[in-house]
């Protein structure tokens, strides 16, 4: 499953940190990361994150 | 198992959109209705106190600011009836009955019918009173945002903070009123409230406290202290009211939204569940007072628990228990970053463990929220995320082993 962030729309909030711990974090300096290629196995907690957004920034491809 | 169960979702916002994608993730057979009293398909609604009024009045077209609220669903075509710009009028063993006089059937009724905005008891300045909830009143509110313009804001909570804000921002003058101390103070305590208030007045918001507003005439709010402000835009920031009177005569308790268990299923009407700012519940990760919590995460979670109930239900199935969803909300006020979890506003004290609130806005600031002794909360103000995200892991930890006990 690919998954991305718009990041012109993300504002940081970190509801997808929360929902998906393991696909989203912040780095040091505060900037999001995130696994571009996820396995099948978690697409329940990227959808939850998806979903947690405010922004409507994460797309699943 | 019988046919196909019929679930009626009262309240197409993102309460009632969750709860359809939830319920048909777990029962793909069900047939759903979304019932909405506005004409609109579900949309967003946080940034309607902030960059859309903004985007709006500094001229940007409607169409497309309300198509990026637009809330994303991954609900199949056709797969949910929709009856919007529709308000149910009431509920009965029939099922739900809209304003046009239609009954729709429902084996399952949810409510998510949210909230409408409280207005001053008042009369005067009709003509340039307002109120925010929907994207209508962000478009209205929007043509009075012209720089120069005199705007008193009364109510001195989120939303009342993020409007003066965003009024500032566009040129305003702005007085906010607040009754208590502080503005927002009841969620964040005396200490960061008052920061905050320091925050509002350093970027030129006059901030009156411990006033209410006794009455409006064409060009002036009439504080109680006799005190007129002029006023060319007011703003009724007054907290909300639950949109419950259609639930009247189900056997509901409606004494402050919808009373519900741990289940989402209402107290006294057991095919009715209630969903989002709505719902009145215990969280175990706190006490066990139920409370309506008006954040956005807040309909997702009690989404997915009542879909899970139904879901339960129709299967024969006993549902997992206990509810306990880690609160969490945020605000963005003169460029400053809000970002809480737990529940500050029940904490009798406050630790900045990170910071300096003299220096609010220039500097990142964490503050621990502690009831008895024990974190309950944990605020950011310009905080850098993975710091907070340290904290708000020890925030879990704590409430956690509290549940255990």
């Amino acid at each position: 499953m690919k998954v991305d962030v718009d990041m012109s729309i993300c504002l940081l909030h970190g509801q997808c940190v929360i929902a998906a711990p393991a696909v989203f974090s912040f780095d040091d300096a505060g900037g999001l990361v995130w696994l571009s290629d996820v396995d099948e196995g978690l697409r329940g907690d990227v959808e939850a994150a998806a979903d947690a957004c405010p922004e409507q920034a994460i797309v699943i491809g | 198992m019988g046919a196909a169960p019929r679930i009626t979702i009262v309240g197409a916002s993102l309460a009632g959109l969750r709860t359809a994608e939830a319920v048909l993730a777990l029962l793909p057979e069900a047939r759903v209705t979304l019932i909405g009293d506005e004409a609109s398909v579900p949309y967003n609604r946080p940034p309607l106190s902030k960059d859309v009024p903004q985007a709006l009045a500094q001229g940007a077209a409607e169409a497309a600011q309300f198509a990026r609220l637009v809330l994303r669903s991954k609900i199949p075509e056709g797969a949910v009836q929709m009856r919007l710009g529709q308000a149910a009028v009431s509920v009965g063993p029939g099922g739900v009955r809209l304003a046009d006089d239609t009954l729709v059937p429902g084996d399952w009724i949810v409510a998510a019918s949210g909230l409408r905005p409280r207005r001053l008891a008042l009369p005067g300045a009709e003509a340039h009173r307002h109120v925010l909830r929907s994207f209508d009143d962000a478009v209205r509110l929007a043509r009075d945002l012209r720089p120069g313009a005199r705007m008193v804001v009364v109510g001195g909570g989120f939303i009342g903070c993020e409007i003066a804000a965003t009024a500032r921002k566009l040129g305003l003058h702005v007085t906010l009123v607040e009754p208590a101390p502080h503005p927002m103070q009841r969620a964040l305590g005396p200490r960061v409230a008052g920061a905050m208030a320091a925050l509002h007045r350093a970027h030129g918001v006059v901030v009156v406290t411990g006033r209410s507003v006794a009455g409006l005439t064409l060009e002036h709010v009439i504080l109680d202290d006799g005190q007129a402000l002029e006023a060319e835009v007011i703003v009724e920031a007054l907290g909300s009211h639950p949109n419950v009177e259609w639930l009247a005569g189900s056997g509901a308790d409606l004494s402050d939204g919808v009373l519900v268990d741990d289940q989402m299923r209402a107290i006294g009407a057991s095919r009715i569940l209630a969903v989002g700012d709505l719902a009145r519940f215990a969280n175990p990760l706190f006490d066990a007072v139920p409370r309506r919590v008006e954040h956005w995460c807040v309909p997702g979670q009690t989404a997915r628990r009542a879909a899970e109930t139904i879901a339960a239900q129709e299967m024969g199935h006993i549902p997992t228990a206990g509810f306990a969803p880690m609160p969490s909300f945020w605000s963005d006020q003169h460029g400053l970053r809000l970002q809480a979890f737990g529940a500050p506003a029940l904490a009798d004290a406050t630790r900045v463990v990170e910071g300096d609130l003299t220096q609010i806005g220039h500097h990142p600031i964490i503050v621990e929220y502690l009831r008895d002794g024990l974190p309950v909360g944990v605020l950011g103000l310009g905080a850098n995320p993975a710091a907070l995200a340290a904290h708000r892991a020890r925030l879990d930890a704590a409430l956690s082993t509290s549940v255990a006990c």
